[in-house]
């Protein structure tokens, strides 16, 4: 398959972990950040840290979109589908997460009609067919996903459609590293920036983390071979005691991003003052809310949102994971009380969350020995 | 007899309350549809039960639902499923079919039209098997409270006195091999939803596995070890049952996975794991290491085996668990599906 099979390729993965282990002082300790749930799942897909260097330890960062939500969102939506005269449509990767009274799933198992769509405009499409009815699309991503909403209120607003609404839970990805970078019990040695939002925000926003910070950064692509190219960038920046924004997904990121998208981001949305994030606590400037240009589609100005806060399982130690201070199985609930399939936290749902894919790819101890296997 | 060729005697539209009745709308329904559709001589005297002798040995009997959404979609429907689904569960318990009972939930307003597609779907899949439909039941639900028709198939059969299968059997040093390509019925149905917009041809594989086993069975005897039709949650749950009830590690070589491009790419782009995909016309097979080679070349030559593959390998494990081994040396674990596969976009 184009585009997969050459990143997955054995001898170019070969030629990168021999240089990663060339690269990496065995007298130093690296800790670096894979911003992107995109980069954890595939980390433990692929059994990526399995084959690093001991010393160079990978920690899972905030940027799984569904992991960050507070229930009270998830709450305040369902509650939404709980109007028989709502469709409620979100994308699949929601339709697990638990609010305080269930998941989108559950609701829909009840009776809500909750419907999983591919992209915003199938949900746009689903009010055009049921015009008696109202649509609701429960919005969530990083800037990754926000510019097909702002696409499909502009063409809602083009269209004249009266009866879809959007929930916004979008959220942006530099404050959370920026609050990453300010925690105090944080300290990391470089970044792996997320692939697919850079592929609208471009390298630039980064460039504050290797200016102020001194933290090496290489924006990086899904397969194999990018996730350790983008390890060599950053272990050979560190050897060499600079910090700088790289571009390792070059065939998809451009530097300066995607200017009509961030054109359409700009029109249809503005930054919220604050928005909380699951296990991370509130963030200035770091989620998006829809203009009053459009409020006709905003659910939060044309639905009763009753703004529900739900404070997460005492227990649940999501956020010192989510900021990567601590490893997923060292939580307390991890693996006994949280499971993929009873999740206490949304980082135990999404197989994007680290806790998730540390569960399904990596809960047991490896065996040394594997037996050579014939074709 | 061809299904075209049967004299269809019922004429009502659609399915109403009345034909579940047990009145002479159900008479109708029965003697004017069904019946004729399945026709043989264990169930056309429609009595309240099919009598015949009894086989001596060892008999297999096993019960399946189909509730499946929709109702046709590229490559089968949900009553050549049902009829293949249960035919499959007596394949890789090592037996040959002796008979077949259905029982269908229809819902009041179904058309007729569809009814009849489906019994006709069953009847050529039993045909094709050379087994018999020899007793039933049809019930009606009000409109709304099933999606159009569920069936439910039991199926009775004999094990050949050769087959001792059972996850006790299976030991390290053992080998694993599939069928074929994996994770078409999966991918067909979710494409066939068409909530997801997405178009790719791909088709379900349903099909009866009865020729693949028994062939296995013949050439390997005792040393055919284990098998189990990787329906739900694809060959990632059958494999985890198996590591689970023998207690052994299973470890399979990722690149060995046979799946279409075409299923691939649309398991890329959802963001699933063909290894988790329903399948409906294939089987996982553990059988003695040393007779891996002709059990393989076994499968290859009968018709609908030609892809037949080396999954993978036994081994004694502290912990019993399925793994996945990369070209490049990378080790995953496969886990279980925890409920249906969903897409994944942001």
């Amino acid at each position: 398959m184009k585009y997969v099979d050459e990143f997955r390729d054995p001898e170019m993965i070969r030629k990168a972990l021999h240089e990663i282990h060339a690269l990496a002082d065995c007298r130093r300790h690296y800790r670096i950040m894979e911003v992107c749930g995109g980069h954890t799942h595939a980390i433990f897909r692929f059994g990526l840290n399995e084959l690093l260097p001991p010393n160079v330890e990978l920690i899972h960062g905030p940027g799984c979109p569904v992991c960050v939500l507070p229930m009270g969102r998830i709450d305040d939506g369902l509650e939404l589908a709980g109007d028989p005269n709502v469709i409620f449509t979100a994308f699949g990767d929601m339709m697990r997460v638990p609010g305080s009274k269930g998941s989108p799933l559950e609701s829909k198992a009840r009776g809500a009609d909750v419907r999983i769509v591919y992209s915003p405009l199938d949900a746009l499409k689903i009010a055009l067919k049921n015009p008696d009815r109202r649509v609701v699309f429960f919005a969530i991503g990083f800037e990754t996903t926000a510019p097909s909403t702002a696409l499909t209120l502009l063409r809602a607003r083009a269209l004249g459609v009266k009866n879809f609404v959007v929930f916004s839970n979008h959220v942006t990805i530099i404050p959370a590293i920026r609050a990453i970078l300010d925690s105090p019990d944080m300290r990391l040695e470089g970044f792996l920036g997320p692939g697919h939002v850079s592929t609208v925000i471009g390298c630039r926003p980064y460039e504050f983390i290797a200016r102020d910070y001194r933290c090496p950064i290489a924006v990086s692509g899904f397969e194999p071979v990018d996730i350790l190219q983008s390890l060599v960038m950053v272990l050979r920046q560190l050897r060499a005691g600079v910090a700088k924004v790289e571009n390792q997904y070059g065939r998809v990121v451009p530097w300066e991003g995607n200017l009509a998208a961030l054109r359409a981001l700009a029109e249809v949305f503005e930054v919220r003052p604050h928005f909380e994030w699951r296990g991370l606590g509130f963030i200035a400037h770091s989620a998006l809310r829809i203009r009053d240009s459009f409020a006709a589609w905003d659910a939060e100005k044309t639905m009763p949102i009753r703004g529900i806060a739900v404070a997460d399982p005492k227990a649940a130690q999501c956020g010192e994971v989510l900021k990567g201070v601590l490893k997923p199985h060292q939580c307390k609930l991890f693996g006994n009380q949280c499971t993929p399939e009873h999740p206490i936290g949304a980082l135990m749902v999404s197989p994007e969350g680290a806790c998730a894919a540390h569960f399904k790819y990596a809960h047991l101890e490896l065996p040394q020995q594997l037996p050579i296997l014939q074709g | 007899m061809s299904a075209s060729e049967v004299q269809i005697e019922f004429y009502d539209k659609q399915i109403s309350m009345s034909h579940g009745a047990g009145g002479e709308a159900s008479r109708r329904l029965i003697e004017g549809l069904i019946q004729p559709l399945l026709a043989n001589p264990l169930l056309d005297p429609l009595s309240d039960a099919a009598v015949f002798a009894g086989p001596t040995g060892r008999v297999a009997m096993t019960a399946d639902s189909f509730v499946v959404q929709p109702l046709r979609f590229p490559g089968g429907s949900i009553g050549e499923l049902a009829v293949n689904g249960t035919l499959n569960d007596l394949a890789v318990s090592g037996a040959r079919p002796i008979a077949l009972s259905a029982a269908f939930i229809l819902e009041a307003g179904l058309p007729t039209e569809v009814l009849r597609h489906e019994v006709e779907a069953m009847a050529a899949a039993a045909r094709s098997a050379g087994v018999s439909i020899v007793c039933g039941d049809t019930k009606v639900v009000e409109h709304g409270r099933a999606d159009g028709m569920y069936i439910s198939t039991t199926g009775l059969g004999q094990v050949d006195p050769r087959a001792d299968l059972g996850p006790r059997r299976v030991q390290p040093g053992d080998q694993v091999l599939l069928s074929g390509p994996i994770g078409n019925h999966g991918m067909a149905i979710m494409l066939a939803r068409a909530e997801l917009e997405i178009e790719a041809d791909i088709r379900s594989d349903t099909r009866s596995l009865v020729g693949l086993t028994a062939g296995l069975v013949e050439c390997l005897g005792s040393d055919l070890r284990w098998m189990r039709d990787a329906t739900r949650g694809g060959v990632a749950t059958v494999l985890n049952e198996l590591a689970r009830d023998a207690g052994v590690t299973v470890t399979i070589a990722e690149e060995a996975v046979p799946v279409d491009d075409v299923v691939r790419g649309a398991c890329e782009l959802l963001g699933l794991d063909p290894l988790q995909v329903a399948n409906e016309g294939q089987f996982v097979a553990v059988v003695a290491g040393e007779k891996a080679d002709s059990a393989l070349a076994t499968l290859r030559s009968i018709p609908g085996g030609e892809r037949a593959c080396r999954l993978g390998m036994v081994t004694a494990g502290s912990r019993p668990c399925v793994l996945a081994k990369a070209a490049y040396g990378g080790v995953r674990v496969v886990d279980m599906l925890v409920g249906d596969p969903l897409p994944r976009i942001c």
